[in-house]
């Protein structure tokens, strides 16, 4: 059991590594949803109203680019030595998965900063449940990036996903018009989009508005749709093949 | 120490590999030579556990790497021809994070590690990153990098594609100290002659099929005395002749003429004597395992 834990720490451990050597990452990924927030903010003069969706935009940044690095680990060989490696596979892709998860929690936290521009004051008891949260939503995000990526060999492919998917499926969370007065078919989609529930969870724990679905609704959603993703994730890399692995 | 049974793999309708057997005694640095597409990195793949075969067995250590993939891998150590290392992270990092992976830890990893950066003569590089150093060292790392889990056999692809004759002559040196002095044994895949030349014992590989096996020496032997190549313009017409003349078989690559003969030296004064204008140029050689490839297979070993 410890070699289990060994092994998803050093790869936890090699993504912050990796990251701090490239802080760069952190501005690419703050700036955009930042950028885009406050336009849209001041523009519309309602930051409160859009600053759930940013937050939960620079995290789903930060896990897809961390989740693109799988492929850059296929082809440049670090999945290699992971591979051939006697680590049980579901101990690897924890680590990679809590890693990246990490860096988007990180990344997120950096946007939680800007949270006094939309009005909001968090307490000093008041920052654990947000916390929490946002890391919350960085992992579940961070696992769906992971079983996006594992199947796919080239970044050009994992930017399709991007604009053909993920941007989509944030546009009908939430971020951009409320559930309660959307279309019909639109509202069927927003209720089985798992950024819903990571939007309202944080507008809940952040006090923005009272947003449904509700906060114990979103917490269970949120955290059931992250573990079935690690699952799936993890029987994804067990997986033998008479196709390489790599 | 290694025992490939009846091994075959298909990529959908194409055979990569085709009932391939052979052992791997302890103690062997044991070579798999072929052109690219012969099915070296196929078997190189199912060895490594990377994939499973579509049907026969192969065993590492009396493991069969199909099955329990997770053993094998405690036994073997690898050596990819592609990086496999960590470039934004420096060599102890590297050697660290696979030394976890292997459920190493604490003053055991750190003794392996010493060790293993000794014996690659790679300790002065510990706190370099990756990207900076050369592909010989980066190579080295790579072989150390296998080493700190005690692997009783290492498998390495390709291990010196890509690098300098000196650089590669070093990685060879330090693959025939491993084996001498650890008793390692050692599998790897090559398609570079002389590197195949140093192994113990080696198969050719061909589309899939193992068309020889043998010391290079034994394998050498197949082809009695010399061989002597002719450079000609128009080597068809040359070859027939040369063979009507002399009675000898002859084959024809490309711009060349090659005789497999005894008294190799005798026969050139003769062939050029008899044909005037019509050779370009002249060489004489002792068979090299290309020429045993050659003989074997009837095709070139560049292609």
């Amino acid at each position: 059991m410890s070699s289990f834990f060994l092994s998803a720490a050093t790869l936890w451990q090699r993504e912050l590594i990796r990251f701090w050597r490239q802080k760069s990452r952190v501005l690419g990924v703050v700036a955009s949803p930042l950028v885009f927030w406050l336009v849209i903010g001041y523009g519309s003069n309602d930051l409160a109203r859009f600053y759930s969706g940013a937050l939960v935009l620079t995290v789903m940044f930060s896990a897809i680019f961390s989740t693109i690095s799988i492929i850059e680990d296929r082809r440049e060989g670090f999945l290699l030595s992971m591979l051939v490696s006697p680590a049980p596979r579901t101990s690897l892709v924890l680590g990679k998965i809590l890693g990246s998860a990490t860096l988007a929690w990180l990344q997120g936290l950096i946007f939680l900063a800007f949270a006094p521009l939309a009005g909001v004051s968090i307490s000093l008891r008041g920052l654990p449940p947000v916390v929490a949260a946002i890391f919350l939503v960085s992992f579940t995000l961070t696992a769906m990036g992971f079983v996006l990526a594992w199947k796919m060999d080239s970044s050009a492919g994992f930017h399709a996903i991007m604009t053909l998917l993920l941007m989509p499926m944030w546009m009908v969370s939430g971020a951009l018009f409320p559930m309660a007065t959307a279309h019909g078919w639109i509202r069927a989609i927003m209720w089985v989009n798992p950024l819903t529930y990571s939007i309202s969870l944080l507008d809940n724990t952040l006090r923005l508005r009272n947003a449904s679905p509700g906060a114990a609704e979103s917490l269970v959603v949120t955290a059931v749709v992250g573990v079935a993703l690690l699952l799936i994730s993890g029987l994804m890399a067990a997986q033998k093949s008479t196709r390489s692995a790599a | 120490m290694i025992q490939v049974q009846n091994l075959t793999h298909r990529y959908g309708d194409r055979v990569a590999l085709n009932r391939v057997a052979f052992e791997v005694a302890k103690g062997e640095i044991f070579g798999l030579l072929g052109p690219n597409g012969g099915g070296k990195s196929t078997l190189f793949r199912i060895l490594s556990t990377m994939m499973v075969p579509t049907e026969g067995t192969a065993s590492i250590a009396g493991i069969d790497v199909a099955r329990d993939p997770a053993s094998v891998r405690r036994k073997v150590g690898v050596v990819f021809q592609t990086q496999s290392l960590d470039k934004a992270l420096t060599v102890e990092e590297n050697l660290r994070a696979q030394g976890h992976l292997h459920g190493l830890s604490g003053a055991t990893l750190r003794e392996r590690m010493d060790f293993a950066m000794q014996r690659l003569g790679i300790a002065d590089r510990r706190s370099d990153l990756l990207e900076t150093l050369s592909g010989g060292l980066r190579r080295r790392v790579e072989i150390a990098k296998a080493l700190l889990h005690r692997p009783q056999v290492l498998l390495m692809d390709e291990a010196s594609t890509g690098l300098d004759p000196s650089a590669r002559r070093e990685v060879s040196r330090h693959v025939e100290d491993l084996r001498k002095e650890e008793g390692v044994t050692i599998l790897l895949t090559t398609h570079i002659l002389e590197e195949a030349d140093r192994c113990d014992r080696l198969v050719l590989l061909h589309k899939g099929d193992i068309v020889g096996q043998g010391s290079p020496r034994e394998l050498r032997a197949r082809i009695g005395g010399d061989v002597v190549v002719l450079d000609a313009a128009a080597a068809e017409t040359l070859a027939g002749k040369v063979r009507e003349r002399f009675q000898v078989p002859v084959s024809v690559m490309e711009n060349q003429v090659r005789i497999e003969i005894r008294n190799g030296h005798r026969f050139i004064t003769e062939v050029v004597e008899a044909f005037p204008g019509e050779i370009d140029s002249v060489g004489l050689h002792k068979p090299t395992l290309e020429d045993v490839f050659v003989n074997l297979t009837g095709a070139s070993f560049d292609e």
